[in-house]
């Protein structure tokens, strides 16, 4: 069925180039310029969270109150937590997708390109409205990422409702661009490319576009139940309306949980693709990378109260979800095991985004032991909403899907813009952010431990020493970004020129067409033997 | 349309269809935790509907439990609110009494709404009310106070390792809810 391109309708694209100018953004449907997009705007967001984070950290360098007041102090760890799952990691992943699943399946442009171009022109809008809270009455969002109720409902500022139609906007995107992703994979195949020879990033991609589909909706009714709870008298969460504060966490994980997965699926993709690429074999267990991946999303739908042990479930649900969670390390555990056997005897070399996707194996790993921790209800009762929760997700997220990111970024820069960029600087950035990014989180897994509560902009002295590392640590990752900037900039400027195959150990169609990609590819479907 | 925009919107229509079903089922999870959450009592919510006694809820038991009363009032809302008795020792299958304690400290007239909760989740199923004030409004006047009766028992086959239960109500204050629909009507 991939077959069916309807040829002359391309033969018109071939004679013309890009199109100049502003419109060529605005009005663009090509796959390459959307993901392009995509990518600025999450790596701006990703800059905007970042500098939230740091004005948290600034506070939290020493005990007692300096820069902020807690109320200020809440919006600015709530907005940071918005934007960075909603404007950096998720729209960095669908601009990988944008740029690379037609490159890597053989096809001209993803299938539906028009609502490609609005499901990214909504972020801009959607990120708007959530950042102009700040300077409303009140002030932004202030209850946390997760505003459970009655927070956001009963006691929420009255910006929470620039927050829902913000979460409204992004969900009807994030909706768009996956049903976007589904659609290019099962029609626009090149021919011979079964599903089971796609590269190990569409699979990814795919089963990370259904989760999409299928809780971005939830997301979506949540917060709508939130808005008529708070203006048109319904009580889904107020239980003097015979409603259950309870409920809004049962059904905000719903979707949460499955998030947690939409954000790193594709790093997992990405660690896949560059391992073989620079141990110069292929990658070891491509099925079971595939059904440990369709596992974890399956999985990923019956775990979400290890959230809310502490919410007083009975013994026998905090067990269900506490052995549920745990199953979910045996396919992650797959994966693992297969990126280490896939280098074991390769013939590897170090360039960044195998730097990048070491790190990522060894810190994601690290991520998913502290969870498994956490998914214990005894223990949990201890850790939960301590900062051993944060240096958790945030090792997960940071060094996992960031680290993922960036690993791709570089992996894929020179096909981009057909340069080069500097090793050595690249490394040293590298090296910069591996050092800070440990200094960061790595502390705080003792701070919570020792008992440190979450989203407090105080703390008893015995945190002091812990705090202050943290605090340093996130400055120099921060300021390492800044790097990151530099190199990317050097790299589009005066790198220098490679050839098709960028990387002498990658495999795939991608590394077939020129660098620079051309503005259109695949006009005529390669033949995948 | 092509062979292949028709395909594609095969797809689209079924992944569309998915959206509004998932986000049906976002709705759907609010009854079903509620049914849920009535059959096994996992949350510790008490019956809304008043409780029968039968005789033979008379069988004599060696077994007593302490139930611990507690009382909290919302925030902002002007009352006094606590029980008669911080807790009673009871034997399961005999009917007991207490009393709550509501004094409404404002010149305002305000409209409660008591909501129960019982911890052990679980023992909320073995918590029979046969008369609460919970299952009504309670209307005080400004500086009106009242003494609001509870007759509960419990339940025979409670299970063994429940040794202690508490019952918790918590006041709202529904002024605002209830004056509503009442302003509307002429």
């Amino acid at each position: 069925m991939s077959a069916a391109i309807d040829s002359h309708d391309h033969d018109d694209h071939e004679h013309h180039g890009a199109p100049k100018g502003i419109k060529r953004w605005i009005y663009s449907t090509n796959h390459k310029d959307i993901g392009t997009m995509y990518l600025i705007f999450s790596f701006l967001m990703f800059l905007i969270g970042g500098l939230f984070a740091l004005i948290v950290r600034a506070e939290l360098f020493s005990p007692g109150l300096q820069f902020v007041q807690p109320e200020l102090f809440n919006q600015f760890t709530t907005m940071h937590g918005l934007i960075m799952v909603f404007g950096a990691v998720m729209p960095a992943t669908v601009g990988l997708a944008n740029w690379m699943i037609p490159l890597m399946i053989g096809a001209p442009d993803m299938a539906l390109p028009r609502m490609n171009n609005m499901s990214f022109w909504i972020l801009p809008f959607a990120f708007t409205l959530l950042l102009s809270s700040f300077f409303l009455p009140g002030g932004a969002p202030n209850f946390g990422w997760t505003f459970y109720a009655p927070l956001s409902t009963t006691y929420g500022p009255p910006s929470t409702d620039f927050f829902i139609l913000g979460v409204h906007l992004l969900g009807i995107s994030s909706i768009m661009g996956a049903i976007n992703v589904i659609v290019t994979v099962m029609n626009l195949r090149a021919p011979g490319m079964t599903y089971m020879k796609m590269p190990l990033f569409v699979w990814t991609w795919f089963i990370t576009a259904f989760l999409l589909v299928m809780v971005m909706p939830i997301l979506a009714g949540v917060v709508t139940m939130m808005l008529t709870d708070r203006h048109f008298g319904t009580a889904f969460f107020t239980a003097a309306g015979g409603g259950d504060p309870v409920l809004f966490q049962h059904v905000f994980w719903f979707f949460g949980h499955p998030e947690v997965y939409i954000m790193i699926l594709p790093a997992f993709g990405i660690a896949s693709t560059i391992i073989p690429t620079f141990s110069r074999k292929k990658l070891f267990g491509y099925s079971s990378m595939v059904y440990a991946t369709a596992s974890i999303a399956l999985l990923s739908f019956v775990v979400w109260a290890h959230h809310m042990f502490t919410t007083g479930m009975p013994v026998f649900a905090e067990l269900f979800f506490m052995y549920a969670t745990v199953i979910i390390s045996v396919p992650t555990g797959v994966k693992v095991f297969n990126w280490i056997a896939t280098m074991w005897k390769g013939s590897i070399t170090y360039e960044t985004p195998m730097l990048y996707a070491l790190a990522f194996v060894v810190l994601f790993t690290i991520g998913g032991f502290s969870g498994l921790m956490l998914a214990m209800a005894p223990v949990d009762m201890q850790y939960h909403d301590t900062y051993f929760v944060v240096a958790h997700f945030h090792y997960v997220l940071f060094p996992g899907a960031i680290f993922g990111s960036i690993a791709a970024v570089y992996y894929w820069m020179p096909k981009w813009c057909g340069r080069m960029y500097n090793e050595k600087l690249a490394a040293v950035q590298f090296w910069l952010s591996m050092i800070f990014v440990n200094l960061t989180f790595f502390p705080m897994h003792f701070s919570g431990l020792a008992g440190m509560p979450r989203r407090i902009p105080d703390y008893s002295l015995q945190f002091a020493d812990f705090n202050m590392l943290s605090s340093i640590g996130a400055f120099g990752l921060g300021l390492t970004q800044l790097l990151f900037i530099y190199v990317l900039y050097d790299c589009y400027k005066r790198g220098k020129p490679v050839d098709a195959q960028v990387w002498d150990g990658a495999e795939g169609l991608e590394w077939t067409v020129p660098s620079p990609a051309p503005h259109h590819t695949f006009t005529v479907p390669p033949v995948i033997k | 349309m092509t062979e292949q925009g028709q395909q594609n919107s095969k797809i689209v229509k079924r992944l569309l269809l998915l959206v509004v079903g998932m986000f049906g089922f976002g709705f759907a999870m609010v009854p079903l935790y509620d049914v849920l959450c009535e059959i096994t009592g996992i949350n510790g919510k008490t019956s809304n509907v008043a409780a029968v006694y039968s005789e033979d809820e008379k069988e004599k038991t060696e077994r007593e439990i302490t139930v611990q009363f507690v009382a909290s009032i919302k925030r902002g809302m002007p009352w006094e609110f606590k029980p008669s008795v911080a807790k009673m020792n009871v034997v399961p299958g005999v009917v007991y009494k207490t009393s709550f304690y509501a004094h409404n400290l404002s010149n305002d007239n305000i409209t409660g709404q008591a909501i129960p909760s019982v911890a052990p989740g679980l023992a909320a199923l073995y918590f029979n009310k046969t008369e609460c004030f919970c299952f009504n409004q309670q209307y005080l006047k400004g500086q009106e106070d009242v003494d609001m009766p509870l007759v509960f028992f419990i339940d025979k086959d409670i299970p063994d390792d429940v040794k202690t239960l508490t019952l918790s109500y918590s006041m709202f204050n529904i002024t605002e809810q209830v004056k509503a629909p009442s302003s509307a009507a002429p």
